[in-house]
């Protein structure tokens, strides 16, 4: 097993929609996350970060200080944040550095996502003919999922409400008005059977991670939180993502499959060993769908477990415990590392109103996205 | 007079009376791309063949677009008042390949997994000069 890697400081600038600009929010995110580790900006000796429309993190030097450490931009799309994770991981791991930062923030415009066919190598006919919106991947793909598996509209719903009830509950989300069932399903149709409350919404918003050798995290933190593996993984062949014209009928798990497992492997735990669990909910079918492509359901048990309540705060396999994309918005950079905030926070004890009531030891995380990437953690106490 | 033009050369046989969509075949995987694609993605390999895909099919999934999608990319003129909601979805071509297309119907209740559907080219914007652009789409097969 690899060295130990610690998260000795986390900060974060709430989600939602602000005025300043995304690396305002990213170098917050920063101030935060070195005054959470009683360290100084010169004692970090490594950074990794990015942003999907809010520019190059590496320009944040200017604000933070000229101390010429390395930095280095990170572009990978919603996977962006991870990828910032498992970089410093493995700088710190290969040596490179005894404390690093891993930064995410964004800032994007209201509404879906407006992409370019080009830069995704599509034709221009396909978003001419108004095939390219990935709302209506996301439609689809659970379409199908609830055909094959017997999920109901009910449970899709109950997915919005428990995270916009976890949402009212963090000071730090953006949407934080609970909702009910009846008005989850009784929103807008945007792409059916998803319903406008079923989706995240870009946002803004900004994450910073100190990482440092496990054997000199306490000289930092005294509640430091172990990351026990960090997992990127693009698509295998036959898995469904968004933007493809065609799919096989010869049909292949999700990257998400692969990237679940091999953290597992990497942390030497299973998904019976973990007590919180934060994936992707860009919409509330894509919550239900990871639940088991991670590992932690057969499909179709998840009808059960959402409509007995135990994926909620209170339940027996909290999920999504700040209120997730839904209750805080997708700003792309910085998303994954939210996730990541928000396990530390909660194996510390110190998520205070959204804190889970039983006693936990350990939490996964896991981001999804285009074109077909998912990046997955495991962290332990 | 207006003449129909296809939205992009290569997509489908056009004009037809019994247009079909063109992909492309790799031998050695036994993968077929829609549309046309110059390497497998499950192989690598550069050996395909152009192929007429089947015209008929059974619905493998469908949603249904309920907003006015950005332009760009979209090419579409509608406007969000005169935007009408319009069914997509994948259609599975027997065993060969699974396509992404327009539905010609956006009624929930007329969508079901599985149903049979078929090929068909519709209008969806037009040029400066009047002309319709036109794309390919599924239709229930009439009983």
């Amino acid at each position: 097993m690899a060295e130990d890697v610690a998260i000795i400081g986390i900060g974060m600038h709430p989600f939602g929609r602000h005025e300043n600009t995304g690396m305002e929010m990213g170098a917050y995110a920063a101030r935060a996350a070195m005054k959470d580790a009683g360290c100084d900006w010169s004692d970090v000796n490594y950074a990794f970060g990015g942003s999907a429309s809010a520019g190059n993190a590496d320009s944040m030097v200017s604000t933070l200080g000229l101390t010429g450490l390395p930095f280095i931009n990170v572009a990978n799309g919603c996977a962006t944040g991870g990828s910032a994770l498992i970089s410093a991981y493995n700088a710190i791991n290969a040596g490179a550095a005894d404390v690093c930062m891993a930064i995410g923030f964004d800032k994007h415009e209201k509404g879906a996502f407006a992409p370019d066919p080009a830069s995704h190598g599509v034709g221009q006919w396909y978003g001419d003919t108004g095939l390219m919106l990935t709302t209506q991947f996301f439609g689809m793909k659970i379409q199908r999922y609830m055909h094959q598996f017997g999920i109901s509209e009910s449970t899709l719903a109950k997915v919005a409400v428990k995270n916009f009830h976890n949402g009212s509950l963090n000071e730090n989300a953006w949407r934080r008005q609970p909702l009910t069932e009846e008005e989850v399903l009784n929103s807008l149709m945007l792409s059916n059977p998803l319903t406008q409350y079923m989706f995240c919404s870009p946002g803004e918003g900004g994450v910073a991670l100190v990482l440092a050798r496990g054997d000199i995290a306490k000289k930092f933190q005294k509640k430091p939180v172990y990351l026990r593996s960090a997992v990127l993984r693009s698509r295998p062949f036959g898995s469904f993502e968004v933007f493809n014209s065609w799919l096989s009928p010869d049909r292949g798990n999700s990257p998400s499959v692969g990237a679940a497992a091999a953290a597992f492997k990497m942390a030497g735990m299973g998904p019976s060993d973990m007590d919180i669990v934060q994936v992707q909910d860009t919409e509330s079918g894509a919550e239900i769908m990871h639940m088991a492509e991670c590992g932690f359901c057969e499909d179709g048990e998840q009808e059960d477990l959402i409509q007995s309540g135990a994926t909620n705060l209170d339940g027996r396999l909290p999920i999504n415990t700040d209120g997730g994309c839904l209750a805080n918005g997708e700003p792309i950079g910085a998303s994954g590392l939210r996730q990541v905030y928000e396990s530390a926070l909660q194996l510390r004890g110190d998520a205070g109103a959204h804190q889970v009531k039983k006693p936990i030891k350990t939490a996964f995380t896991h981001v999804y996205g285009a074109p077909g990437i998912s990046a997955c953690t495991v962290l332990s106490n | 007079m207006t003449t129909q033009i296809p939205v992009a050369e290569e997509l489908f046989t056009w004009p037809s009376d019994s247009p079909q969509l063109i992909g492309t075949r790799f031998p050695e995987s036994g993968v077929t791309t829609f549309p046309q694609s110059k390497s497998c993605p499950k192989s690598g390999s550069e050996n395909g063949e152009r192929v007429l895909l089947p015209r008929r099919g059974t619905l493998w999934s469908w949603t249904v677009q309920g907003f006015l999608p950005k332009s760009p990319p979209y090419a579409g003129k509608e406007t969000a008042k005169t935007f009408k909601p319009y069914g997509v979805g994948y259609i599975q071509l027997g065993d060969e390949v699974i396509v992404e297309s327009r539905l010609t119907t956006a009624e929930a209740s007329e969508l079901k997994i599985g149903m049979d559907m078929e090929l068909v080219i519709i209008p969806f914007s037009t040029d400066d000069a009047g002309n319709d652009i036109v794309t390919y789409a599924f239709a229930p097969v009439k009983k």
